[in-house]
């Protein structure tokens, strides 16, 4: 078997007494597109704080696959040299709940702010327009447009990003977070405020994200039928806990995600 | 009204007010990166100062003897240890409180003000220093008995500091480097989940300030010739004054504030009352926090939920 992606292993995060995250393990396969469900407070928005090393787990470990081994990103965003910055360098991105663009910035600013990394960042050879910067930048600005066009938002360049509507943020802040390059985007319910057409074609989008531009897609999400209609493996998780893994069929009719979801009768 | 002195008062607001604007422009980049009040900031303007000296007398010594040259090497080489200062003085005093309740890197600003005066003080004596006057000679309007003057020194601060605020427009504006400090200003967690490692962009800011308000140490003391370890105080208070007035956050309003600031206190000493100079700055700073607490060209502030 091809190892994954993404290992999470015995994942524990604890919030004083209340234990967010009790030991959750999951794995997300290369070029699969997973989807995280579970109710309200089930510790799926901690999972992602913990990838991109918001949060430090207090156990467990997250590897991400490199090569032939794996990096431990627990260790490597928690340890003296580490920060949330480098978990784009790690290859991964992240989208919000809520819509976290730089308003006050264009919309092909947001693009170019995410490929910061790939710019040369000195300021001398910014401030004087070296061959290279310029170079770089002309790259930058290229890959910026390819990923306009892809969302949709070619004509809205020069806009300043908080004056898109809401279905079109949502794609901006795909774009963006597709500009550093991601080997893994982990999207926070997309779909929150989205209208029936908007959710489609936002699952359209997804699904091009794996398809297309070959990246792995981790997908928090409410909408069922969204989820049922793009994932191929969902993980449920409840109370900290993974209660169950597998793909969308067997998913649905598992009797402990449906006593999660709707209460089981023996509560009752 | 005296056509001659108000024309005179003009040119010496504008003068000030130019300076003003280059230090109130460290506070108003660091009160948008990081949310706190740099009062270590004016401490940063009397560095300058005797780097000013020390550059001017270790250039001289080299045999440096166009007063041009040696103003230019003076200001990079101010600039560039006012820099560090100011980097240092962000992690050593600034850093370690981030996440922190508000009042902490506030009071440790206040600190470091007072740590670097009395070092200065210890370490260059407690009595007047100066300069010499580099560039003589002034440009006259008007006749031999009613005339106003600029002299070719407050051309250079008015072109130096004009050039400087331009390039730092540009820098913040067109660079990698500005780009990324306006998306730390912005969301920093969104800007470091981008990559973008937001302790070296605070760190710039930090630098790009200092260098300003070093800019306006070197020039205006050239012009004036004397200072003390006292002098980063009253410009300090002034500058941030001049930051709240075009509103604080603003890099376009800290530089129209110093204007302003300048002119006014200028007209004031000119038509009113000289002595009285300070307390109308301050008093245009109660006024300003009373009727538009969110400044000239600020937003007002909304409360993230």
């Amino acid at each position: 078997m091809v190892q994954p992606l993404l290992q999470v292993e015995n994942l524990l995060v604890r919030f004083g007494g209340i234990l967010a995250l009790n030991h959750v393990s999951f794995a997300v396969a290369e070029g699969s597109i997973t989807a995280l469900i579970g109710p309200n407070g089930a510790g799926k928005t901690t999972v992602f704080n913990c990838l991109t090393g918001f949060y430090r787990a207090h156990e467990g470990r997250i590897l991400l696959r490199e090569g032939e081994g794996a990096r431990d990103l627990v260790r490597e965003l928690g340890g003296f040299w580490g920060g949330t910055h480098r978990v784009a360098r790690a290859g991964i991105a992240r989208t919000f709940q809520n819509i976290r663009l730089f308003a006050d910035m264009s919309v092909l600013e947001n693009l170019l702010v995410a490929q910061h990394r790939q710019l040369n960042r000195n300021l001398i050879s910014g401030f004087l327009q070296l061959a290279s910067f310029r170079k770089a930048e002309a790259e930058a600005i290229d890959f910026a447009h390819f990923w306009l066009k892809t969302v949709g938002l070619e004509g809205s360049a020069n806009q300043l990003a908080g004056a898109l509507s809401y279905g079109n943020q949502r794609r901006l802040e795909i774009a963006r977070s597709m500009c550093t390059r991601p080997r893994l985007i982990c999207l926070d319910e997309p779909a929150a405020g989205l209208n029936p057409k908007e959710t489609d074609q936002l699952a359209e989008l997804i699904r091009a994200l794996r398809s297309e531009h070959k990246v792995t897609v981790l997908v928090i999400e409410h909408d069922m039928s969204l989820v049922m209609g793009i994932s191929e493996h969902i993980i449920v998780l409840n109370y900290g806990q993974v209660i169950a893994a597998a793909d969308p069929q067997a998913i649905q009719h598992d009797p402990k995600v449906l006593a999660a979801y709707l209460g089981s009768e023996d509560q009752a | 009204m005296d056509f001659y002195v108000l024309g005179q008062q003009l040119v010496n607001g504008l003068v000030l007010g130019a300076t003003y604007g280059l230090v109130a422009v460290g506070y108003t980049m660091v009160y948008g990166i990081i949310g706190m009040i740099n009062f270590a900031h004016g401490e940063i303007y009397m560095l300058s100062a005797y780097l000013t000296a020390i550059g001017v007398s270790v250039l001289s010594y080299w045999g440096f003897g166009s007063p041009w040259a040696l103003i230019a090497l003076t200001l990079l080489f101010a600039m560039a240890i006012t820099s560090l200062y100011g980097v240092v003085i962000e992690r050593l005093a600034y850093r370690p409180l981030r996440g922190s309740n508000r009042l902490a890197p506030l009071i440790s600003a206040i600190g470091v003000s007072l740590i670097l005066q009395n070092y200065v003080q210890l370490s260059q004596g407690a009595r007047n220093q100066g300069v010499p006057t580099l560039i003589d000679g002034a440009l006259r309007f008007g006749d031999q008995e009613h005339f106003f003057q600029i002299t070719y020194m407050q051309v250079v601060i008015i072109v130096v500091a004009f050039i400087s605020m331009l390039g730092l427009n540009l820098i913040v504006r067109y660079t990698t480097l500005g780009r990324a400090c306006r998306a730390v200003q912005q969301d920093r967690e969104m800007a470091q989940i981008l990559g973008i490692h937001a302790d070296r962009i605070i760190a710039a800011v930090f630098a790009m300030g200092a260098a300003m308000a070093a800019v306006a140490g070197v020039l205006i003391t050239l012009n004036y010739g004397s200072f003390d370890f006292f002098v980063g105080f009253i410009t300090g208070i002034k500058a941030f004054t001049a930051a709240v007035l075009g509103g604080i956050g603003s890099l376009p309003g800290a530089m129209l504030g110093g204007v302003l600031l300048g002119l006014a206190e200028s007209l004031f000493s000119g038509f009113v009352n000289s002595d009285y100079k300070d307390v109308f700055a301050f008093g245009l700073l109660v006024a300003i926090l009373i009727f538009r607490p969110s400044g000239l060209l600020g937003k007002p502030i909304v409360e993230k939920v």
